[in-house]
């Protein structure tokens, strides 16, 4: 609530001009805006895929690159990897976060995709999407063998210039604010040394 | 018995009032981390020699254990035993709707489920398990989370939510239609169930437990995330791209 009287008065100061730009915005939308739909669609397709590898009956080793390869296309991995590594990350020459980007590409890869068993007969189903701030979330409710319908919902932004999710967050616990504090400690371990926790990063997941 | 709840109430909020205090920056108030992390060290090994063995021998990981029926009877048991001690906080949070159906689920249960051990009411009559403690009920009252606690044996908590525990020890009207030994017996079945419950989320527990660098802090971030979720206390979301 305290937010509205600066709604009012942004609103007001750009008047004129703002609704022009409003009007733009909402002719080019159809060409390249992330609106619901579009955030439901990318979450739908790459469930899909994840899907597929799950029941391909594939070696664990072969799906944890498939894993990896489906998060590298839907997922936005340089933010993540860089909201991973918080401050550290504007220390890191260009050189050194990509070693480390691509380290925790594979990290993430195996990390998660070792709990594929846990959704073998399992099934998620989108229910819904809707603006967040300045992205959209989507909600999905996952029914796993043996256990009570999860909630999982899904952050996704087109701010990287692509639609890319950013964040899952599984009944309240949030993916990104979990590798935050592991990547945090990993890199305490390390006493900072980013080429480090890139070489431990490799081996762990 | 009302003003044996009255006293409680009074007790409990004050005490959870007293020592509660604003979050951290990361959302995390954790004063007491030195001893909470001598705990974690403690329980943590409880768990690898004890918990995780007897857990991994009764009910195997994908849930076809000898003896996973065993200990899903043995879990609706104990938490059928649960249901008034639960439809009382219902009604402390002045919810009646599903205070009325945790006791027809008791009903249901302790009668045609075999004094609980089935569960007819959650697979026939549409009456699952809705669950809350006297935690929750504090935390409907307005008193703030307070401190993050590590328990021994029991786990994660909060200052809100360990008085929770004593509380709903004491609110339980199991135990005046118990006898001790009865009483016992369901308690006994409650951490029989537990126990099952670690050899089936073995994959996720393991994960926190032993794969991560600084497990003392996953398990205080995960756990407050998951219950902040449980309560609709959940704080802001994180905006990578604003930062």
């Amino acid at each position: 609530m305290t937010l509205m009287p600066n709604e009012f008065r942004r609103h007001n100061r750009r008047g004129f001009l703002g609704l022009i730009g409003a009007g733009l915005a909402l002719v080019a939308q159809p060409a390249w805006a992330l609106d619901t739909d579009e955030a439901r669609a990318l979450i739908e397709k790459s469930l899909d895929e994840v899907y597929t590898v799950i029941n391909s009956g594939q070696p664990p080793a072969q799906m944890f690159k498939a894993f990896e390869a489906i998060f590298a296309r839907y997922a936005d991995v340089d933010i993540i990897a860089r909201s991973a590594l918080g401050p550290a990350a504007r220390q890191a020459g260009a050189a050194g976060f990509a070693a480390y980007k691509q380290a925790f590409k594979g990290y993430i890869g195996r990390k998660y995709g070792k709990r594929f068993r846990e959704f073998i007969g399992s099934e998620i189903e989108v229910t819904g999407a809707r603006p967040v701030k300045s992205f959209y979330a989507v909600t999905s409710v996952a029914y796993l063998k043996g256990r009570s319908p999860m909630e999982v919902e899904w952050h996704v932004s087109d701010k990287s210039g692509q639609s890319r999710y950013f964040n899952i967050i599984i009944e309240g616990v949030n993916m990104l604010a979990s590798e935050r504090a592991e990547i945090g400690a990993m890199l305490a371990r390390r006493k900072g040394d980013i080429a480090a926790l890139t070489a431990d990063l490799q081996q762990a997941g | 018995m009302i003003a044996r709840y009255h006293l409680i109430a009074f007790f409990a909020a004050a005490l959870a009032g007293g020592c509660s205090a604003d979050r951290d920056g990361d959302g995390i108030h954790d004063p007491y981390e030195p001893m909470n992390r001598k705990v974690h060290a403690f329980n943590r090994a409880v768990d690898s020699r004890v918990v995780k063995p007897l857990s991994s021998g009764v009910s195997g990981k994908d849930g076809k254990g000898i003896g996973s029926h065993v200990v899903e009877a043995a879990g609706n048991f104990g938490s059928n035993l649960a249901l008034p001690g639960t439809a009382v906080n219902h009604l402390l949070q002045g919810k009646p709707a599903p205070a009325v159906r945790t006791t027809f689920r008791f009903l249901v249960n302790s009668t045609l489920g075999f004094a609980g051990l089935l569960d007819p009411a959650g697979k026939d009559f549409a009456l699952p398990e809705e669950d809350t403690d006297f935690g929750q009920t504090l935390a409907a009252w307005g008193v703030g989370e307070g401190a993050y606690l590590e328990l021994p044996l029991i786990g994660p908590s909060t200052e809100r939510d360990a008085v929770g525990r004593v509380v709903d020890l004491v609110i339980d009207p199991m135990r005046g239609w118990l006898n001790r030994d009865q009483y016992l017996i369901g308690m006994g079945a409650r951490a029989a169930s537990k126990a099952g419950e670690r050899g089936r989320f073995s994959d996720s527990v393991d994960s926190i437990l032993y794969e991560s660098a600084d497990s003392y802090a996953q398990t205080r971030l995960i756990w407050l995330q998951h219950r902040r979720h449980e309560l609709g206390e959940e704080g802001e979301n994180i905006d990578p791209y604003a930062e």
